[in-house]
């Protein structure tokens, strides 16, 4: 085999293949959710069987509104479910290998996002900001966060999780329920001092790039009940950098993952442990790989977050934590391929509710959260293994 | 035996416990109740002696049972603290009873989280939903503001409905636990840790939400009042005498009381939730140890073999969810007409957690320690780290301490209040717990064999596999040692 000839191949397998992938569940996933979303605006034009908390306010059509904010509704879950992605993906990683939640990894999210606000804040008063390439910027962001995010993940690991390997599932659990409080109110100590305050905005407005330029992606008018209807959107410099820099990671993660020898040694390990070790592959060491890895992802998820949604608090790791976990059991826990499938349908389910519940008087946008559990419990009850995730038998 | 070890020498305060441990009991209580005593408000130490002195007499029951005492004068010791000195010293100074009541809710509570995490086996972090249930349930019918937003809802009650409401928020949070119980009955572990959470914020989410379930725009009807709680809830009447009783009391021991009213009110809930913390303590341990009781330990061991044994899975973990949340849902009552105030920020993923340490402190699965638990944790929340606050803020601003020793203190940043980081201590004390003492201060004896089998019979093994679950302990027959 020539070396062109192998370029061509490893570029097919590792970057073409997964970028297919990834295009395929953007493109499948958009579908069925704006069929489904579709079908609600359908449906509930008129209060379902007389419904009356599914009544709309009076001269809203629902399925205009439908119509007009889909292709918002898209990018904006796209956007977000990218983010979800990332942090579900250390979720995924640890439970493949030690099948434990890793409830601290929230918490490791939230402090890639204040990484990449101090690296921030770093140029803004170095008086950088203005002048500096954006690019240079976001990267210093994302490398410093991911970083320091993977050693931090791995020091959790060897205090608070190495000494509890063999205890029963639920005390791992609870140190880690242990580790996320304390790391919450460590930032906040540590911002309170420096900053004499916890509540972070990214000064984004500094940067010309980030606050101002948007693309347009459509800008047509649809006939509607005998009016043109606006059918726009737009997208703005920061999505698209939460979405670039999210598949280029999710590229390298794959690499990393099926293309490399460490990667198949995380494989192996979480697969059988007592096998790999026999075969010569360094438990302790694939583990602490795997939470390096799976802590420079939500480092890398915090600073994209903190860039889209402009704000971070300490206790900020929770809910998109919670959300991201509820994204990798609907793909399949333990599966790198699911969390990004669930991942994106997660952030697409909630861009739907999110904008479309402040049409019904009765629910309003407060309840946009309740959607995000009601299907992490209905997945665990009807397919615990996920959408793209085996059925585990219970060995006696 | 010529070659008997040597006892290592006792310091004094160990031999004194040892040779007279009634004198030493006795000295314990008495050094704790004088301090309280001595020390008054205007002190610029008053935090620093509060936060020992009564702990120090909030966990002397404990320290009483451990000593070599002859049973009854145990109880009578106790009972004195109980009885005597603690509300003594709250007519005193009301605090010590909020104190002391507010132990008495969460070590409650912490009984039922104890019945499905302890007996049972089944993590559940949204336990406080079932609080929020309770306190939701008297605070919808009880709240006089309430009105004015609910159509009168609060004409079809009256105050002294209080007791048949206590019996409802019982009913109505173990009906939630069947709820929450029947959609996890097949998750184990991590999963329904996870689902009991979401379920949890869910409640969570609802009660802050169901400020306007009307379809018309043009009406509010509004059930929880949202984010801002209800205020103005009714607390329980009382006959006049005994308004006059405790006045004549204060008057009796020369205590001057500004406002009879709340401090009657105190004693009211103190002997209350005693009352029903009591009830809630011998309902824990006679479920424990009858064949219930049992089952539950055979699910939490090990649910296959327990299923294969005929134990009834499904209706013992429903039984395990609903006597747990019932526990909640009566505190829940007492907590709603006691505040007089509940909103949705009260029963957050924080105060979860926070019953869960209760819990893991003292002991999963033992009773006495989970009381400990309470006491310990309860009071480092709602004493200890508040009174740190307070002793650095007055070290800032008295004049009673030298110039340099108050600049020191004026350079620690306000944003640096201990009272701030509760989540910060509880952090650190879940993990440290879990590492050293994963069976807890006080640990049911079962409880920690099977920890300790499972993680020495593992470091045995040549390969850390943790998908192989070692086999359990060596099960005696007698199962009574169990608490």
């Amino acid at each position: 085999m020539s070396a062109w000839q192998r370029a061509a191949n490893w570029t097919l397998l590792y970057v073409l293949r997964p970028l297919g992938q990834i295009a395929l569940f953007i493109v499948l996933s958009a579908l069925i959710m704006s069929a489904l979303a579709l079908t609600i605006g359908f449906v509930l034009r008129t209060p379902w069987h007389g419904i009356s908390a599914l009544k709309t306010y009076p001269n809203i059509d629902l399925l205009r509104q439908v119509i007009t904010q889909l292709p918002n509704m898209l990018v904006d879950g796209i956007t977000i479910g990218f983010v979800y992605a990332m942090i579900a993906l250390g979720y995924t990683l640890v439970y493949g290998v030690l099948k434990f939640v890793n409830f601290a990894h929230s918490e490791v999210f939230m402090v890639g996002g204040v990484v990449g606000y101090e690296v921030m804040q770093f140029f803004s008063s170095a008086k950088q900001l203005q002048t500096m390439s954006p690019v240079l910027l976001i990267l210093a962001m994302l490398l410093t966060s991911m970083v320091i995010c993977g050693l931090l993940a791995v020091a959790i690991e060897r205090l608070a999780y190495k000494p509890l390997r063999n205890a029963p599932r639920l005390v791992p659990l609870i140190s880690a329920i242990g580790v996320s409080f304390f790391l919450q109110d460590f930032v906040r100590a540590i911002e309170a001092l420096a900053r004499n305050q916890f509540n972070l905005s990214y000064p984004t407005s500094d940067v010309p790039l980030l606050s101002n330029v948007r693309f347009p992606l459509i800008n047509t008018q649809i006939l509607w009940n005998g009016e043109m209807v606006p059918v726009a959107t737009s997208i703005n410099m920061n999505s698209v950098i939460v979405i670039i820099s999210a598949i280029l990671m999710l590229i390298g993660l794959n690499y990393f993952v099926n293309g490399t020898k460490l990667g198949k040694g995380i494989r192996a390990v979480s697969q059988d442990q007592g096998t790999a070790s026999l075969m010569g592959i360094n438990v302790n060491l694939m583990i602490s790989l795997t939470f390096l890895v799976g802590g420079a992802l939500g480092g890398a998820a915090g600073v994209l977050f903190g860039l889209k949604t402009g704000k971070i608090t300490p206790y900020i790791g929770f809910i998109p934590g919670l959300k991201a976990f509820t994204a990798a059991v609907l793909g399949g826990i333990g599966n790198v391929t699911g969390a990004l499938l669930g991942g994106i349908l997660l952030g697409l389910l909630e861009a739907f509710f999110s904008s479309l519940l402040p049409y019904f008087p009765a629910l309003g946008s407060g309840y946009s959260d309740i959607f995000a559990f009601a299907i992490l419990i209905l997945i665990l009850i009807f397919r615990p293994a996920g959408l793209l995730g085996k059925k585990v038998d219970e060995k006696v | 035996m010529a070659t008997q070890e040597q006892p290592r020498p006792l310091n004094p305060v160990q031999s004194l416990a040892v040779r007279q441990p009634v004198i030493a009991g006795v000295l314990f209580i008495a050094i704790a109740t004088g301090i309280l005593l001595i020390i008054t408000r205007q002190q610029l130490l008053f935090p620093f002696w509060s936060s020992i002195a009564f702990p120090m007499l909030a966990v002397s029951p404990f320290i009483v049972f451990a000593l070599k005492i002859p049973t009854r004068i145990k109880l009578l010791l106790v009972l004195v603290v109980i009885l005597l000195i603690i509300p003594y010293l709250g007519l005193k100074d009301s605090f010590y009873l909020e104190l002391a009541v507010q132990i008495g809710i969460f070590a409650a509570m912490a009984m039922g989280l104890n019945i499905v995490v302890g007996f049972a086996g089944l993590l559940d972090l949204g336990y406080i939903a079932f609080f929020a249930v309770g306190a939701y349930l008297w605070g919808i019918f009880a709240s006089k503001e309430g009105d004015t937003y609910i159509n009168q809802i609060h004409a079809v009650t009256t105050p002294e409905s209080f007791y048949l409401f206590l019996f409802g928020g019982i009913a109505l949070a173990a009906i939630a636990g069947i709820l929450l119980g029947l959609p996890v009955l097949r998750l184990k572990g991590d999963y329904l840790a996870i689902v009991t959470l979401g379920f949890g914020e869910m409640i969570r989410v609802l009660v802050s939400n169901l400020s306007n379930i009307s379809s018309d725009p043009t009406i509010t009807i509004n059930i929880t009042n949202g984010a801002q709680g209800l205020s103005g809830i009714a607390s329980p009447p009382l006959p006049q005498f005994v308004f006059d009783a405790v006045g004549g009391i204060a008057n009796l021991l020369g205590i001057k009381i500004g406002n009879i009213e709340g401090i009657t009110y105190q004693f009211f809930f103190y002997f209350l939730v005693l009352f029903i913390g009591l009830i809630a303590a011998l309902i824990a341990a006679r479920l424990d140890n009858s064949p219930i009781g049992r089952a539950w330990t055979a699910i939490r061991e090990d649910e296959i073999a327990a299923r294969a044994m005929g134990v009834p899975l499904v209706r013992m973990k429903l039984l395990a969810f609903a006597t747990g949340a019932s526990f909640a849902g009566a505190m829940g009552v007492i907590y709603a007409a006691k505040q007089t105030f509940v909103s949705p920020e009260s029963f957050s993923f924080n105060q979860s957690i926070f019953i869960l340490v209760i819990v893991i402190v003292g002991g999963m699965g033992s009773i006495r320690g989970v009381v400990l638990g309470a006491v310990a944790v309860t009071l480092l929340n709602l004493q200890i780290l508040p009174n740190l606050s307070l002793l650095l803020n007055s070290f800032k601003n008295s004049n009673e301490v030298s110039a340099s020793v108050q600049n020191f203190f004026k350079s620690i940043p306000s944003q640096l209040e201990p009272a701030k980081y509760q989540r910060f201590v509880f952090g650190i004390l879940l993990v440290l717990m879990m590492i050293y003492r994963p069976a807890g201060i006080l640990p049911a004896s079962r409880r920690k064999l099977e920890i300790d089998e499972q993680m020495g019979k593992a470091k045995d093994e040549a390969l850390p596999r943790s998908d192989v679950e070692p086999e359990g302990p060596f099960i005696t027959e007698d199962p009574n040692n169990a608490a």
